[in-house]
């Protein structure tokens, strides 16, 4: 579903990313896993072509993105990371606006933005305007915008960052009842989320995929609880 | 298409559901009013048009269309709604277009809302309507103009205090051009043709005709090659710093 072939991504002459290859497949759901600044958030802006990688390729059900951005990216929902939003609008306002940049059609509307208003509880905050949400409450509006087109990929960089634990447990149901039929990738700080809800883990620090299997095999590849391995992973590169 | 129409309403609705509308809305009405009458001499001057109306928009624009324009790019990459926004099937064309038209159509509304205005000189006399419409017609122009510079300007930067400070130059100096303070700091090291075609850009000189009822095609013509140069400028910019 997604081809990722030797992607480079340079900031003043440094590499963000480095020689990263990946395929990710249907089905599959895919928790990136890194320190601060290892390069995930920018991988994923490649991959849902906001950005344009230095060199190497990605390619999108054999698309290239390069050349067919627009196609591409009809198939992609995705959750930005700090989940922007126009704050002035109320949550019905936006949702119906991503929606029908979407291409929903006016028949479906209301039913889509039902579905992930009950998905994610946002009843009670329909009428109230973004900015005034709370923090949990914004990461949901964010990701309700990025299923509303129930895409056959989504992205999500940090979706629980900033919930509760509740709002973590609901959200790692959410992505667990979708993912039969879809490809996910989700990025994040914290090991459990891995164990919960992905098929699949890749690590990765400065850039690099050092550590790419199932979150078992992580959890068995290193002594001690999934942060131990994490760190000793992680270091190991920069030592 | 359809998608302009979509980022068209989202964005006048912004307007609208902030301050920003009115306290535009109201600020230009005060000013343009106040300068008609106290500055402009709309009663003294004893005769039935709208010259003194007109002949203070070129210097209201300059200051109050780079503040509506000064958000509509350096507030995406601010609060990273840019990403939110290109990563849906649109064309960075079609967001420009559709944030432009939108500011382009707001500022038309309150250009429409100093109505008055042409009651009371209609009330008061008899002035040439065609002239008034004219000049109507190349204030919308030229606000649009300025317009365009402002929307790219914006999208140079995240700050939007910047980009309010070099629209408001940028539009000044295409304002000035064909005036000497602007001439005489070319003059010094361009050929002469480079500083004829500076003085050929003036705003001032293509609204002037136009507020007087001279309407002439090459008017037009100006205006929309500026605001298409300026526009494509603007997707360019967009689509080579889309991050930072």
């Amino acid at each position: 579903m997604i081809e990722i072939r030797h992607l480079y991504k340079q900031y003043d002459n440094t590499n963000v990313v480095e020689d990263l290859s990946l395929d990710i497949n249907k089905g599959e759901v895919l928790g990136f896993l890194g320190p601060n600044g290892a390069g995930k958030s920018t991988t994923m802006k490649m991959i849902t072509g906001f950005i344009e990688p230095t060199s190497g390729k990605i390619k999108i059900k054999n698309l290239s993105i390069k050349d067919n951005s627009l196609e591409v990216k009809k198939y992609i929902g995705y959750l930005p990371e700090g989940a922007p939003q126009y704050g002035e609008m109320t949550t019905y306002d936006f949702l119906v606006f991503v929606a029908k940049i979407r291409g929903i059609h006016k028949n479906q509307l209301s039913e889509a933005i039902s579905m992930v208003v009950e998905n994610l509880s946002l009843h009670d905050v329909l009428n109230k305007r973004i900015e005034h949400l709370s923090k949990g409450f914004k990461r949901r509006v964010g990701i309700a915008q990025a299923i509303i087109h129930d895409p056959e990929i989504l992205i999500m960089d940090e979706p629980t960052d900033g919930l509760d634990p509740n709002q973590k447990y609901d959200v790692r149901e959410l992505i667990k009842k979708i993912s039969k039929d879809k490809t996910i990738i989700i990025s994040t700080h914290i090991l459990e989320e891995v164990e919960a809800v992905c098929t699949r883990a890749a690590i990765i620090a400065k850039g690099k995929l050092l550590f790419d299997d199932t979150p078992k095999i992580l959890k068995e590849s290193g002594s001690g609880n999934l942060d131990n391995i994490f760190r000793q992973i992680t270091m190991r590169s920069s030592s | 298409m359809k998608n302009i129409i979509i980022i068209f309403n989202r964005e006048l609705l912004s307007y609208f559901s902030t301050p920003i509308a009115y306290v535009f809305l109201v600020i230009f009405l005060l000013l343009s009013g106040s300068l008609t009458f106290y500055m402009g001499g709309f009663y003294e001057r004893g005769q039935a048009d709208l010259l003194p109306f007109f002949s203070f928009h070129p210097w209201l624009y300059l200051f109050l269309v780079p503040a509506i324009s000064m958000k509509l790019w350096a507030e995406e990459r601010k609060s990273g709604t840019i990403e939110l926004i290109l990563t849906l099937p649109v064309k960075v064309s079609e967001v420009v277009i559709g944030k432009y038209l939108a500011a382009w159509f707001f500022i038309s509304l309150a250009l429409l809302l100093t109505f008055p205005i042409w009651i009371t000189v209609n009330y008061l006399g008899e002035p040439d309507n065609g002239a008034i419409i004219s000049g109507y017609l190349g204030s919308l122009l030229m606000s649009g103009g300025f317009l365009a510079i402002g929307s790219c300007m914006s999208s140079i930067t995240q700050n939007q205090v910047i980009a309010f400070i070099i629209s408001v130059v940028v539009c000044f100096i295409f304002l000035l051009s064909g005036t000497n303070l602007v001439l005489d700091f070319f003059n010094t090291w361009l050929p002469q043709g480079a500083v004829d075609a500076i003085a050929s850009l003036s705003f001032l000189s293509h609204f002037s005709s136009l507020s007087k009822g001279v309407i002439d095609l090459r008017d037009f013509i100006y205006y929309a090659a500026l605001i298409g140069f300026w526009l494509y400028i603007n997707i360019e910019l967009v689509n080579i710093k889309k991050g930072g």
